[in-house]
């Protein structure tokens, strides 16, 4: 019995044993691997006793922070997971949805507190099960059944949508004998959703089901994604080759197909304008024109987004936290940013970048994604960039709420920044998944470090401005796990690790590392920060989203910035919006996305060129602007720091995502899914 | 003989706490989990829960002192840890009587919070005074015991 560890601190984890890779089946379920996490040390040995009875392998922890290190640390080394609700360090859902996002491991909470709401909050942030305290043995003997569901729906899916993983991720073949998984149908459905809906945004998935088969789409997952798209081309992308050249295990078609059509949606936002993406520029033109319109929200993006199809507010929560800061966004985030609403109008329907996402976003706990994004951007207040950012986080929160099941990225955005406060207003479950498109293909890439991911790190010490946004921002980050996960999310962009990633297209100043770039761009929110102070808003160059060291990308946005231009462009569009400001091509160029001064601008200008028309001029003028600028701290925004900033900061998000994603090229990327 | 005199008392004496409401079923679990592995399972598990509600319980005292301007956030939460670990092991009354305290906090009554913490404390002070002897007689019993073996 590891008194030990009870009586003196039990602050370390205790092993019981190794952590073997995967559980004996023949056992099974003896040597499951759980880990367990309470602060209070009676119950935790209690617990360990309990589970050590059933023959488990037993690992605790009385503290959250070293839950999650332990599980990131090693990644395949827990089967599931019992948590305590109360913890004094770190809110018991709260590592609820860190898991989920970064983990997707089965996940029990526990609590003396049986009342309904709580159990609610379980079941809604995405606990497979909710134990009341104190609790008993026979409780704890039976919870093998939630590692072998997930397994099992998992393994649906993949059968379903005909990709060869199917099972193999599931060592203990044998209970998926008849494990009808009707207690696990928000999987189930899911999945068959998914499936369904492939090219719809269906954001619905993730809120209609508690959460289903999170499929997290951080950063390298993204990324990953992303080459396999560019590997296949654009036109040719189809979500079964892309799952087959990804080769992920448990991944299903329809994930992939989710995805992809939220990346899609991205694409085209951030191509709107700019030349670089012939992409979408069919699609954000008009939509563009419609944003002209739409002043508030920083929009650029978001009005765009808004026109061009129903993005799903919650993805034009996503583009517009990507733009204006890419703060995570929070899925649960309705862009009450945005005065612009109208960006929103266009609920989910094409953000929904890849439904793991989505889950996260929405389903999960809409934490962070938009955080510091007021819900509600007034025009005036997009003035600030704050407001920007924060409608941006919003947005990206909503988007990632609907979308949560495909945006990993958002989420992870979402989550790594608690952020949001936009987020917090945007916890709607159902983000729309606007956001995640931008979201996404930032986030996937790494952009979202650069974007988005910064979402916690950086960019919440750096907007000044922005705080609210940069809260928000988190989200725009694409929910990059956590600015930790910057590094990994980084965009292909290739460049710095982390956050830097997003500067592949060289719009981003790669400071994302620790947070995009404090100085210049607010790692997630700097965005919007750079956005207001670039004021350059080049939307164009708005992918400079988080910090994303441009320099290694001479070329802001091209590939990914694909995106992120379109993004940013709805981002330079709403900030064209402004008076005065928005309609400035220069704004354009300025990419909104000031964000961090280091975004690149260029990038910004990749990324804003496709934005809205306005932003095709600009663009132009973007890019050569942005060329140079590539690392300078390019303000693009000029000084509005009002709405422009945002969207420009949006706008580099989405750059700085579209770049990061690793060059996406769009051309001939057609976006299928993308409602306009 | 002395050993069964113990043994029965021992019995006995865990039967009465059962029988005023001191412990319940949850503390028949822990027995259960005693094994040969961890012999004194129970008990290390009550020493813990000991120095858990100590420290709690001071926390709570020092908030109290408050007096007029309690922030029955805080009181509250302490207060579901301490019952949280009150119930794991089984401490029937500790734990009513925290819930009582609990309510009135939810209720912003002080005067009622004052009361019910006094109670809980009394409680608390009465169930670990009665398990101590009773782990000392266990103690007894065993060592006889295995000094019986031994020969």
């Amino acid at each position: 019995m590891n008194l030990s560890n009870g009586k003196g601190s039990i602050s370390t984890v205790t092993s019981t044993a190794t952590m073997k890779s995967g559980e004996g089946s023949d056992q099974f379920p003896a040597g499951l691997r759980v880990l367990v996490v309470d602060d209070d040390p009676t119950c935790l040995m209690i617990l360990e006793k309990m589970l050590r009875t059933c023959l488990y392998e037993v690992t605790k922890c009385n503290r959250a922070e070293t839950a999650l290190s332990l599980l990131r640390e090693n990644k395949n080394g827990f089967d599931i997971v019992i948590s305590d609700v109360h913890m004094p360090d770190m809110d018991g859902f709260k590592l609820l949805e860190h898991i989920g996002l970064e983990m997707d491991l089965p996940v029990i909470m526990m609590s003396a507190d049986d009342g309904k709401s709580v159990v609610m909050k379980g079941v809604t942030h995405g606990a497979c099960d909710y134990l009341i305290k104190p609790v008993r043995i026979e409780a704890l003997k039976n919870i093998w059944q939630h590692v072998v569901r997930k397994k099992k729906n998992e393994w649906k899916d993949t059968e379903q949508s005909g990709s060869a993983d199917e099972g193999d991720r599931h060592p203990k073949a044998s209970d998926d004998g008849d494990y009808s998984s009707s207690a696990n149908e928000g999987n189930w459905r899911n999945s068959r959703k998914r499936r369904d809906d492939e090219e719809d945004g269906d954001d619905r998935d993730d809120s209609s089901t508690l959460k289903k088969p999170r499929v997290v789409w951080s950063v390298e997952l993204h990324q990953q994604f992303v080459a396999a798209v560019d590997q296949l081309g654009i036109d040719k992308a189809v979500p079964k080759k892309i799952l087959e050249l990804m080769n992920v295990p448990g991944l299903t078609r329809e994930n992939v197909a989710s995805h992809l059509q939220k990346y899609r949606l991205y694409l085209r936002r951030l191509s709107g304008v700019s030349q670089h993406n012939n992409l979408n520029n069919s699609f954000l033109s008009p939509q563009e024109a419609s944003f002209g319109t739409i002043s508030p929200m920083n929009g650029l993006d978001l009005q765009t987004l808004a026109a061009a199809g129903q993005l799903p507010a919650q993805s034009l929560a996503t583009l517009q936290a990507a733009g204006l800061g890419r703060s995570t966004v929070k899925p649960g985030l309705s862009m009450p940013l945005m005065d612009q609403r109208n960006l929103f109008s266009f609920e989910n329907p094409r953000l929904r970048f890849g439904e793991g996402q989505q889950q996260l976003l929405s389903s999960n706990k809409p934490s962070n994604l938009l955080h510091g994004v007021p819900t509600n951007m007034e025009p005036k207040q997009l003035a600030n960039l704050h407001q920007s950012t924060q409608s941006l986080g919003n947005l990206n929160m909503r988007v990632t709420g609907s979308s949560t099941q495909g945006n990993p990225l958002l989420m992870q955005m979402a989550q790594s920044q608690p952020r949001g406060q936009m987020l917090s207003e945007i916890t709607s479950p159902r983000v729309p998944r606007l956001p995640n498109i931008l979201a996404q293909p930032a986030l996937s890439n790494g952009i979202s470090d650069g974007l988005l991911g910064r979402n916690g790190i950086a960019s919440s010490s750096r907007a000044p401005s922005f705080n609210p946004v940069s809260q928000s921002s988190s989200y725009l980050n694409f929910p990059m796990n956590q600015s930790t996960e910057m590094s990994v999310s980084n965009f292909p962009l290739g460049s710095t690790p982390g956050i830097s990633s997003m500067t592949n297209k060289g719009s981003f100043q790669p400071d994302v590392n620790s947070g995009i770039r404090a100085s210049a761009g607010f790692p997630n929110y700097d965005i919007f920060n750079d956005l207001h102070q670039q004021k350059s808003r080049d939307w164009g160059m708005a992918s400079q989203g988080p910090m994303y060291d441009s320099s290694s990308h001479a070329n802001p946005l091209h590939g990914n910035i694909d995106v992120s231009p379109s993004v940013l462009v709805q981002q330079g569009y709403s900030s064209s919006q402004q008076p005065g400001h928005n309609r400035d091509p220069s704004l354009i160029g300025k990419s909104p996305f000031s964000l961090g001064e280091g975004l690149d601008h260029s990038n910004l200008q990749n990324g804003g060129q496709h934005f809205n028309p306005l932003i095709a001029e600009s663009s132009t003028r973007v890019k050569s602007e942005r060329v140079p600028d590539a690392s300078s701290q390019t303000n693009l925004f000029p000084d509005h720091y009002g709405q422009e900033d945002l969207m420009s900061a949006l706008l580099k998000q989405v750059e700085g995502i579209v770049q990061g994603e690793n060059e996406f090229d769009f051309d001939g990327y057609s976006l299928d899914n993308i409602p306009v | 003989m002395e050993q069964n005199q113990s043994r029965i008392q021992l019995v006995a004496m865990k039967q009465s706490f059962f029988d005023q409401g001191l412990l319940d079923e949850q503390f028949i679990q822990l027995e259960e989990l005693q094994d040969d592995v961890n012999p004194n399972f129970v008990e290390e598990i009550v020493i813990l829960y000991y120095g858990d509600s100590l420290r709690l319980i001071s926390s709570i005292e020092q908030a109290l002192k408050e007096r007029n301007l309690l922030d029955f956030n805080k009181l509250d939460t302490l207060m579901h840890q301490f019952t949280g670990s009150s119930s794991s092991i089984g401490a029937k009354k500790v734990k009513a009587e925290c819930n009582l305290f609990r309510e009135y906090c939810r209720a912003g009554n002080i005067e009622g919070c004052m009361k019910s913490f006094q109670q809980c404390k009394k409680e608390y002070a009465s169930l670990r005074k009665k398990l101590e002897a009773y782990f000392q007689l266990a103690r007894q019993v065993g060592s006889s015991e295995a000094a019986c073996r031994s020969k």
